[in-house]
């Protein structure tokens, strides 16, 4: 089986001036595919030629792993951002965000924090635990919460590439951005 | 005491085309200056002082994160600004010339193997060249980790350091970390490698 570049399904200018047109250029069109393509190149021959992602992201290791999970982590990523983002949870999420973080605003700078904590290349993740409860988590490089069985509902890209030719350093800055863009009506769904 | 961010020996534009202005500027400044900053911050809420930079390196995992990380990307940058110059690139010539030679078949080889530890270090980090026991070495670490630590996999003296994370390049060469690669060795300060080597 080989993996495809899923389609954005906004326009690549359509996250201005959160997210510039360069940035998701470079990040869906060379990162998000090179990672596909590499996946696609490696997994032949081996036993995950026809696995799919989760299990890729569960059993494998090395180049395999890092390549497969990045695919799965763009395609979490980019298909929750939006120019009509939803901007705050309702309902049932509303209500577990409240619970486990006091307030939305409470979430929103412990997230924040995570990201802007998480040395180096990474993701920041919120995800439902075995008890279905909520939880931030970070993870370096290519980590994919699936693997020690969490649900994640959410992810944050930290990787330099996701905001450099925008933000350069300021990390913070993108955090910002990331939730002017981030569609509460998609992760409300996964919850 | 505290540690000081080092002024660079030449401008920000020096290393043009190579290498632009606007990308060591910012490195320099910011990236640099925040681990030098946030540093002597972490030192000075652990009581540490009195202390060089390869001390502290070198017996970091009696510190916290805030220190490995940040001593390390002070200690790092530091040498990578230092190994390379305007007047830099071409063949290594004196000691380092003959052992690079010598260990690796060739300056062609040396480079293939330096340009893949460098293009393979997944996410963040740095390749190395490294004299240990006399001998030279290749390999990376992540993040800013370095091979004076003693929590590092890959130890040694670090003669050659090549910065690999995105924030390294990315303004120039966006995702082709090969091609940064590539342009890093028109920039290495040869004489300066030399003088680690035999230092």
């Amino acid at each position: 089986m080989s993996f495809e570049l899923p389609k954005l399904p906004y326009a690549h200018n359509a996250l201005e001036p959160y997210i510039s047109e360069k940035t998701i250029e470079f990040h869906y069109g060379k990162h998000h595919k090179a990672y596909v393509d590499k996946v696609n190149g490696m997994i032949q021959g081996t036993e995950f030629e026809n696995a799919d992602l989760e299990t890729i992201i569960k059993k494998s290791d090395g180049g395999i792993f890092n390549n497969g999970a990045q695919v799965w982590n763009h395609t979490f990523y980019f298909e929750a951002l939006s120019p009509d983002a939803k901007k705050a949870p309702e309902g049932n999420l509303a209500a577990a965000i409240n619970e486990t973080f006091g307030s939305f605003e409470q979430f929103k700078t412990d997230f924040a924090n995570a990201g802007a904590g998480l040395f180096g290349s990474g993701w920041v993740w919120l995800v439902k635990n075995k008890d279905g409860k909520l939880e931030i988590l970070q993870g370096a490089n290519a980590e994919n919460p699936i693997r020690d069985d969490y649900t994640p509902i959410m992810t944050m890209d930290v990787w330099e590439h996701a905001y450099y030719l925008d933000t350069q350093n300021a990390r913070p800055k993108y955090i910002e951005n990331f939730f002017e863009v981030l569609d509460w009506s998609v992760v409300e769904k996964r919850f | 005491m505290s540690f000081k961010l080092p002024d660079l020996k030449y401008d920000y534009n020096a290393l043009e085309p190579y290498i632009d202005a606007q990308t060591m500027e910012i490195h320099h400044t910011k990236h640099h200056g925040g681990y030098t900053t946030k540093l002597n911050a972490a030192l000075e809420a652990e009581n540490v002082s009195g202390k060089s930079i390869e001390e502290i390196l070198g017996s970091v995992s009696k510190y916290n994160m805030g220190i490995r990380n940040n001593g390390g990307g002070y200690f790092n940058h530091n040498l990578f600004w230092e190994i390379m110059s305007p007047n830099g690139g071409g063949n290594p010539t004196g000691d380092i010339g003959n052992a690079i030679a010598e260990t690796f078949g060739s300056y062609d080889k040396f480079k293939d193997e330096f340009a893949n530890a460098a293009a393979t270090r997944f996410g963040s980090g740095w390749a190395w060249l490294v004299k240990e026991n006399g001998k030279l070495k290749i390999g990376s670490t992540p993040n800013q980790d370095n091979p004076l630590m003693d929590v590092s996999d890959f130890k040694g003296q670090p003669l050659l350091g090549l910065d690999v994370w995105e924030h390294a390049y990315y303004l120039k060469y966006q995702n082709r970390r090969p091609e940064y690669i590539d342009a890093f060795f028109n920039v290495i300060n040869w004489d300066k490698v030399n003088e680690l080597f035999k230092g």
